[in-house]
């Protein structure tokens, strides 16, 4: 029972991964860019809950609502002034400039908020549990956030494939030149994914910082964790990223349980063989 | 009559920059007779880093390989030379070399699946990578775990019995590590393999259908870097001695830092990893004091360079010279005519 108990929390644990991955795979799938720096904002969503919920008096959840937008404005200023001028045939300048960024973000943290490590704090929702039995009980807070990361993943899903700026996304992605014929400005259509990734990146920078403590030096293990889970599931393909993200957080769940240091060695072993056996990874949309 | 031609891979440039560049060698050799213990030990962590960020800007700047992970390399590097000093009771120099040959076995299989991500995802994977070293170097109890530990100093004295002697030993050996590296570097750019590297760089299709095998070609050049990196990470650590995971797999010191000197000093040109390398040790040497400040510049520095002139410093030296300092390219040379006229 212990086992299921474990197995249960990393599925949970998995939600989250699942919601780092999907504003990861977002902006890889509509403008070939990979954030370094995706990590590290999810530490930045993280401490501006804190400044909000501290000066504020909110809790956690409510602040959200002012989170969520806050960052979605910063990733479109981000992609409209700074990383739209680093796309392009070569790989190096987003590489090197959003590691720039994640160098910046990580330090500045540091001096701000120095590197002591911080919580949220949810109140009563925090301890509050469903039990299932006299065994197996789970948390309420890692069942919304596993609820959360399934709707957010259904909402972008419905985003891509039912609404005018899905097929904008994927109209770009395929041919940023065609689509300017239509009336379509890639930049503003760029601007616009990576704000979306910086609305999921808030969602779960928050449930980050009321679930574990949080110091500015972890947003590098965030970025692998969502690369890992993207990895697992398959590019392209946003179910198979929650499907990435729950293998990725049940074998780190497994790994802990045979012993605390394996917890994370675990996690990327497991990466590492699907690396070997399966390099398209579980659920890859695009079938070559 | 056609006019004859030649194909020349020298210039006057080239053949000034070296005869200077030898002659700085041999004062390098030489400083021990007038530098002080604390300027040796600093020189011994400028040529470390020449050696990393040279073996970084060829995987990056000629290979296409953009590595986040080369801390891994490093790391495998100190802890070969701990484990192969404190349990072999190997001599550290010996050690030193044998820690390069592990890196570049290593770097076979580790090529083998990180080969299978492209482009910026490598970057990720190499990361990865690099964290999975860092956590099996803390299972390792026998070298003190995720805590580290400290060279004993019976392997220190058997370098050397006088201290003074010692850092002599790692002045010169890191000197010697520092040319070798950049030299094999240029030899190797300016060979047939560079020819297909710069291939592989313009037009990887092109170059396959020329007969290039771009993946072998990728896969030596990986594991010469990590043979190189896992030597200097011995160099390293003969030097700090002691030793922990997060030090020996820190990817702010041993990537971060390289990537900054490659990017300021011009990426995919080999005198700029050495331009970059000696700003940014003034920069530390006079700024460090600011802490993370230092480092938030330092990013944004690299960022308005790879925004505004991404050739960097040696770029933007080239284009006001006119000329390469390190000419790597093949010209075209058509002989002087003597007297008899053609056409």
């Amino acid at each position: 029972m212990d086992w299921v108990n474990s197995i249960t929390q990393g599925i949970l644990v998995g939600g989250l991964y699942a919601m780092f991955a999907a504003g990861l795979s977002l902006i890889f799938g509509v403008m070939r860019l990979v954030n370094i720096a995706h990590g590290d904002l999810v530490v930045l969503a993280a401490y501006l809950a804190l400044v909000v919920t501290t000066t504020l008096g909110l809790d956690p959840l409510t602040s959200l609502l002012i989170i969520v937008p806050l960052m979605a404005l910063i990733g479109y200023a981000l992609q409209r002034f700074l990383l739209n001028r680093t796309l392009g045939d070569d790989l190096l300048p987003p590489l090197l400039v959003t590691f720039g960024l994640s160098v910046i973000l990580q330090n500045g943290l540091m001096e701000i908020f120095t590197p002591d490590s911080r919580k949220l704090q949810a109140g009563a929702i925090e301890t509050a549990t469903l039990t299932l039995s006299s065994d197996l009980s789970l948390g309420i807070l890692p069942l919304l956030q596993f609820g959360v990361a399934v709707a957010i993943i259904g909402g972008l899903q419905l985003l891509s494939y039912r609404t005018a700026w899905g097929r904008a996304f994927r109209a770009t992605s395929d041919d940023q030149t065609t689509v300017q014929l239509v009336g379509v400005d890639p930049r503003h259509v760029f601007a616009m994914a990576m704000a979306l990734s910086l609305a999921v990146i808030a969602v779960a920078g928050v449930f980050l910082a009321v679930r574990a403590n949080f110091d500015p030096s972890m947003g590098p293990a965030r970025l692998i964790f969502g690369f890992e889970a993207v990895i697992i599931g398959g590019l392209g393909n946003l179910w198979g990223t929650l499907a990435g993200g729950v293998i990725l957080g049940v074998a780190q769940a497994i790994g802990a349980k045979i012993d605390p240091g394996w917890q994370l060695l675990a996690g990327h072993l497991v990466f590492l063989i699907v690396l070997a056996v399966r390099p398209e990874g579980f659920f890859p949309r695009v079938q070559h | 009559m056609s006019p004859e031609i030649t194909i020349t891979d020298t210039t006057r440039s080239g053949r000034i920059t070296m005869v200077l560049a030898l002659c700085a060698v041999l004062a390098l050799a030489c400083a021990p007779l007038v530098a002080t213990s604390a300027h040796l030990n600093l020189m011994v962590q400028i040529f470390a880093y020449l050696a990393l960020a040279t073996l970084w800007n060829l995987l990056a700047g000629f290979s296409g390989l953009v590595s986040v992970g080369q801390q891994a390399f490093v790391g495998i590097g100190g802890y070969a030379l701990f484990g192969l000093t404190i349990f072999a009771d190997l001599h550290p120099l010996l050690a030193l070399a044998l820690a390069g040959i592990i890196g570049a076995v290593i770097a076979l299989p580790v090529a083998g699946l990180l080969f299978r991500l492209r482009g910026a995802y490598f970057a990720i994977g190499s990361w990865v990578a690099a964290e999975v070293f860092r956590l099996l170097a803390s299972q390792i109890s026998a070298l003190g775990g995720g805590s580290g530990t400290s060279l004993p100093a019976r392997i220190v004295t058997s370098m050397a019995s006088s201290r003074v002697w010692r850092e002599y030993v790692i002045y010169w050996t890191g000197l010697a590590i520092a040319v070798v590296v950049i030299g094999l570097t240029i030899f190797l750019l300016r060979s047939r393999f560079g020819l297909a590297l710069r291939a592989i760089h313009y037009n990887e299709g092109a170059a396959r259908a020329s007969g290039v095998n771009v993946t072998r070609v990728k896969l030596i050049v990986f594991v010469l870097a990590g043979f190189g990196t896992a030597m200097v990470g011995a160099l390293i650590f003969l030097q700090k001695l002691r030793i922990s995971p997060d030090a020996a797999f820190s990817v702010n010191d041993w990537t971060a830092f390289v990537i900054f000197m490659a990017v300021i000093g011009g990426i995919g040109r080999i005198e700029g990893p050495i331009i970059g390398c000696l700003i940014f040790f003034v920069l530390r040497e006079t700024l460090a004091d600011m802490g993370a400040l230092y480092l938030m510049m330092l990013g944004l520095v690299a960022i308005v360079i790879m925004l505004r002139a991404p050739r960097g410093i040696a770029g933007w030296l080239s284009e006001k010279l006119g000329f390469d300092l390190v000419p790597l390219s093949r010209r075209v040379v058509f002989a002087k005519s003597k007297g008899d006229s053609h056409v």
